[in-house]
């Protein structure tokens, strides 16, 4: 059929137009629907959609607060932060992980310890997009090579956070403490809120007593960041409230004076400012670099210090229990003149050996041949034990715990020192309670002579020094001087809670302390070397603890186990008499004779005091002495 | 009678005609108008879109000349030259299809070109949308209208071999164009209404079958993204849950042209090909949307205005056809792209970058001012 014959071509026509008006109608109906789509969405929904595009593009970073500084009583700074670069991995923007971390080993040095600890955090939950770190502490070597090969790269990242460094490493490691990662624990007490985005928390010491000053507050900024999330502007910046800066009484010069004095040896060294409590300086030996701990420290090296038998970790000056031995007596002293056992010039017989009656068990005397008769002058300067057994007898115990703890001993007097023991001091309820076994009379004559049950630590022999050194006044062991130069610091410590010691007679004190004055000058005293040709008067008592056995994992070393069973040598002591500007104890474990050994340790440290530091004349902050010793500050 | 000379169009322009310069070079003023109005706005928008990459806008600038050039070439054939050659055009395509399936060039796992040495790659099933409904038209015109059941029967041959071999590349969203448009043409031709409502019921009855045998995986899984974004957020649904909140959150006047963060932030994907009118809805707001669906429904009016006009049924059937199938793609696209349609790979026509669709498209309305510009003054 040809094309167009026989055809109705208007009605065709007709028809056509209308199927367009249908079509017509067709077309606005759909319309119609997509216009009230685009109003629905455009018009109605359009906070829903706008609050949705926000979402997406604007995340709030919390920016962690800068740490505050530590600075010691002379403003050299302890702990200060330093810009330390790691790699990190967002698992999201990596495609191949395998592949990536192997091309970053060729880059970088990975320890497996590195990649199993990222593997870790692999399959820990975690927020979207979050980095993880691979390694710390990147060099200036390896943080160039990953700039320049960032482009093959995708999801690595260097970043850079401010992290606690410890200039002095080693000498201020036991006293301030140290930071760290937070742990699993730890993030269960902090405020979630204010630690996002802060890696590290106060593991120890005043870093860790101090962790909510130093911290500060968190601070926010919202970024505008595109669909992989890079970040691309910063709209809103709430900066965060840097840590406060604190100044301690710690003087960093007596400190490594006090590590150099113990270097070689195991022992602790504590000493205090009676006027203040300050505590001067803290030092357990040996110490450790608290800068390993910060960034992490490898199995190897941590096993390596946990396992030494030199105990590099434990923190002697806190932690150490020691039986005080004849550092006691100038306490026991006290308490046998306030409790009336003993007068001034009682004098005492001193065979060598002291017994209940005739055919009791003897207690010996340090002095085979005994010191004839005695009085408590004499017995201070000579450290007569049986003068001691006989008025730790004529006492009973309950007396002595009474004074003792007077003292301090038996609990953590210290204000501000996070992990101190607080050692053992022994009653009749005590043994009750803890050996189910009654208090023996021999048990109180083993007391008068600071041993058997009785442990202190060195930081409560020399808090009990300096009570002797205040004569009965207490002021609390603390190490905050100053936060951010405020001196005021009753908001920061704790409250003080223990009542001077008074004296039915005060001039007992003098007695006592004139008594520890000749244990240095005396023409009998014990420590009489290390008192000679002091341009100024100290008292002190030197002290010597049995060490009863060895601990049941050491191993049998004829040689060690002979130096591990020798006495540890021990001193007490303050100095000038008058005026008492330090007041010290020390302990040199397994270092025989405390006057021989322990004694001459505190001797320099009253001299460098004293004399070479220029602290007798008192308070110097401000000065110019300070001023320089700021400058001179490393770094 | 008059002189079919004159009438040509050729020298018209000698007789003074006001309309004789548009008669000559064969163009029809207020559709060029309104198209160069479509492709100057898109390519500002695509600016946008394409994050200000100008090599974009500059490549899309090239292919729409291209596409004008095909149109303005188009626009100078006598309508009978399309009705003359229809069968064959079709037959060649039904050959270039048939080449894609076997020998064809694929991406992203669909064979959709075809790789002729000396010549660009061609996509033969954008061709077929503008060849089935001409050979529909062909066939059907030469018969009495409305159709009779058995040349209904062929005329959906025509429409249903070449859907079935795109469907089989697989490009769901060009078969389903195609076959729009040789629906269009049925119905254009007369189909009974009867007729048609048992079409529809026979889909209706149909859809549970094919849902169940006849479509991929990866096509009811888009199915089911349309109908809950919300279900794979991070995958297929993704794209939906974007541009939704691209437009959504435009608001009533946008956020200005080049302020859209959705696009800009790289949160809304194919910002610049499938999706561009997200960038257009979260820039230019609802305003700018109501502009934009005006001056498509202007280019409709127009375009159905000539198919009305057209002299005989060929040329009517075919530019109802393209009229209809290019208004499908602006309800497809911005149906997909709001979230009130199954994605399907359809462009918003002439503003999203891409190759031969712009080309197609600037074909059909080439032969509608053909059609229009080569009437005879007797009817007029």
């Amino acid at each position: 059929m040809p094309w167009g014959e026989f055809k109705n071509i208007a009605a065709e026509r007709r028809l056509f137009q209308r199927r367009t008006l249908v079509m017509l109608i067709f077309v606005m109906l759909l319309t119609g629907a997509l216009i009230a789509r685009l109003y629905q969405l455009q018009v109605v929904e359009h906070e829903i959609y706008t609050t949705l595009s926000d979402k997406n593009r604007v995340q709030v970073q919390s920016v962690p607060p800068p740490r505050g500084l530590v600075y010691d009583r002379n403003r050299v700074l302890l702990a200060e932060n330093r810009p330390v670069f790691s790699v990190t991995l967002v698992p999201e923007r990596i495609t191949d992980m395998s592949a990536t971390l192997a091309r970053l080993q060729t880059i970088l040095s990975i320890s497996n310890e590195d990649l199993e600890r990222f593997q870790r955090r692999l399959e820990e939950r975690r927020r979207p997009f979050q980095e993880l770190p691979l390694r710390y502490d990147l060099n200036e070597d390896e943080i160039a090579r990953l700039a320049v090969l960032r482009h093959e790269l995708p999801g690595v990242e260097v970043q850079a956070e401010l992290v606690r460094y410890y200039p002095h490493s080693e000498f201020t490691a036991h006293a301030l403490g140290f930071v760290g990662r937070i742990n699993q624990s730890e993030l269960q007490r902090i405020d979630p809120v204010n630690y996002a985005g802060t890696n590290y928390i106060g593991k120890s010491g005043v870093e860790r007593f101090y962790e909510q000053m130093l911290h500060g507050k968190v601070g926010y900024q919202h970024v505008e960041t595109n669909a992989r999330g890079r970040t691309l502007r910063v709209l809103e910046r709430q900066n965060p409230v840097p840590g406060e800066n604190i100044q301690l009484h710690l003087d960093l010069r007596l400190q490594k004076l006090a590590y150099k004095l113990l270097d070689g040896r195991r022992g602790a060294i504590v000493a205090i400012e009676p006027a203040t409590g300050g505590i001067l300086a803290l030092a357990s030996v040996p110490g450790f670099d608290a800068n390993q701990f910060v960034t992490g420290i490898s199995v190897e090296d941590y096993r390596e210090l946990s396992e030494s038998r030199d105990k590099p970790l434990f923190n002697r000056a806190l932690r150490g229990q020691y039986p005080p031995g004849s550092t006691l007596k100038p306490m026991l002293a006290i308490a046998a003149l306030d409790s009336g056992a003993t007068t001034r010039n009682r004098r005492i017989w001193d065979p060598g050996y002291f017994q209940f009656n005739s055919s009791g068990r003897r207690y010996r005397d340090w002095k085979r041949s005994g010191h004839g008769w005695v009085d408590l002058n004499l017995a201070m300067a000579q450290s007569c034990d049986v003068y001691f057994y006989e008025i730790a007898v004529d006492m009973g115990v309950d007396t002595i715990h009474h004074y003792l703890s007077r003292f301090g001993f038996g609990e953590d007097a210290a204000l501000d020192v996070a992990g101190a023991l607080s050692g053992l001091l022994p009653s009749k309820e005590w043994k009750q309670g803890a050996r189910q076994e009654p208090w023996y009379p021999g048990d109180t004559v083993n007391l008068g002579i600071g041993q058997g049950f009785m442990l202190a630590t060195p930081l409560q022999l020399a808090t009990a020094t300096a009570l002797i050194a205040d004569r009965g006044y207490w002021v609390e062991p603390r190490l905050l001087k100053s936060v951010d130069g405020n001196n005021d610091l009753t908001s920061f410590l704790p409250e003080q809670n223990h009542a001077p010691l008074t004296l039915k007679n005060p001039d007992d004190w003098e007695f006592v302390v004139e008594a520890m004055a000749d244990v240095m000058h005396g023409a009998r005293g014990t420590a009489r070397a290390s008192g000679a040709n002091a341009s100024y008067r100290m008292a002190g008592k030197t002290g010597t603890a049995q060490v009863f056995s060895l601990a049941e994992d050491e191993e049998y070393n004829e040689e060690e186990v002979k130096e591990r069973l020798r006495d540890h040598a021990m001193f007490v002591g303050f100095a000038p008499v008058d005026n008492p500007q330090i007041a010290v104890s020390v302990i040199v474990e397994n270092g025989g004779g405390g006057s021989s050994t322990a004694a001459p340790v505190a001797r320099a440290l009253f001299d460098a005091w004293l004399l070479e530091f220029g602290e007798g004349g008192g308070d110097r902050e401000g000065s110019a002495a300070a001023d320089i010793a700021n400058v001179e500050s490393p770094r | 009678m008059v002189n079919r000379d004159i009438l040509h169009g050729t020298d018209s322009s000698s007789l003074g005609n006001p309309r004789g310069f548009w008669a000559t070079v064969h163009l029809d003023p207020i559709l060029l108008v309104l198209l160069l109005i479509l492709m100057g706005g898109g390519l500002f928008v695509l600016y946008s879109g394409a994050d200000r990459n100008i090599d974009v806008v500059k490549a899309q600038g090239i292919r729409l000349g291209i596409a004008f050039v095909v149109m303005v070439v188009l626009a100078q054939l006598d309508p009978a030259v399309f009705r003359r050659w229809a069968p064959l055009f079709y037959t060649l395509g039904l050959v270039a299809l048939l080449a894609v399936l076997l020998v064809g060039v694929g991406a992203k796992g669909a064979q959709r070109w075809l790789a002729v040495p000396g010549l660009p790659r061609f996509q033969p099933s954008e061709y077929m949308k503008l060849v089935v409904p001409m050979m529909a038209a062909w066939y059907l015109s030469r018969h009495y209208l409305p159709p009779r059941l058995r040349h209904l029967a062929v005329g959906m041959a025509i429409v249903l071999v070449p859907m079935a071999m795109i469907v089989k590349q697989p490009d769901l969203g060009t078969s389903l164009l195609v076959g729009m448009a040789g629906i269009f043409v049925v119905f254009f031709a007369g189909i009974s209404w009867k007729l048609i409502a048992t079409f529809f019921a026979l889909v209706s009855v149909s859809a549970p079958v094919m849902w169940m045998y006849g479509m991929r995986d990866y096509q009811k899984q888009r199915v089911l993204t349309m109908l809950d974004p919300q279900s794979d957020p991070l995958g297929a649904g993704w794209n939906i849950i974007q541009s939704k909140t691209a437009i959504g959150s435009g608001g009533y006047d946008g956020k200005g042209w080049l302020h859209g963060t959705q696009s800009h932030l790289e949160f809304l994907p194919e910002s610049h090909t499938d999706f561009i009118v997200a960038v257009l809805a979260e820039e230019f707001g609802f305003v700018g949307m109501l502009v934009l669906l005006t001056v498509y429904f202007l280019i409709i009016l127009r375009c159905l205005h000539i198919a009305v006009s057209a002299q005989d049924s060929f040329s009517r059937l075919l530019a109802g056809a393209l009229t209809m199938t290019f208004f499908i793609y602006i309800f497809v696209n911005i149906g997909m792209v709001s979230g009130m349609l199954p994605v399907v790979g359809v462009p918003l026509p002439l503003v999203s970058y891409g190759g031969t669709s712009g080309v197609t498209l600037m074909a059909a309305f080439g032969v509608l001012m053909s059609i229009h510009t080569h009437r005879r003054m007797i009817c007029s």
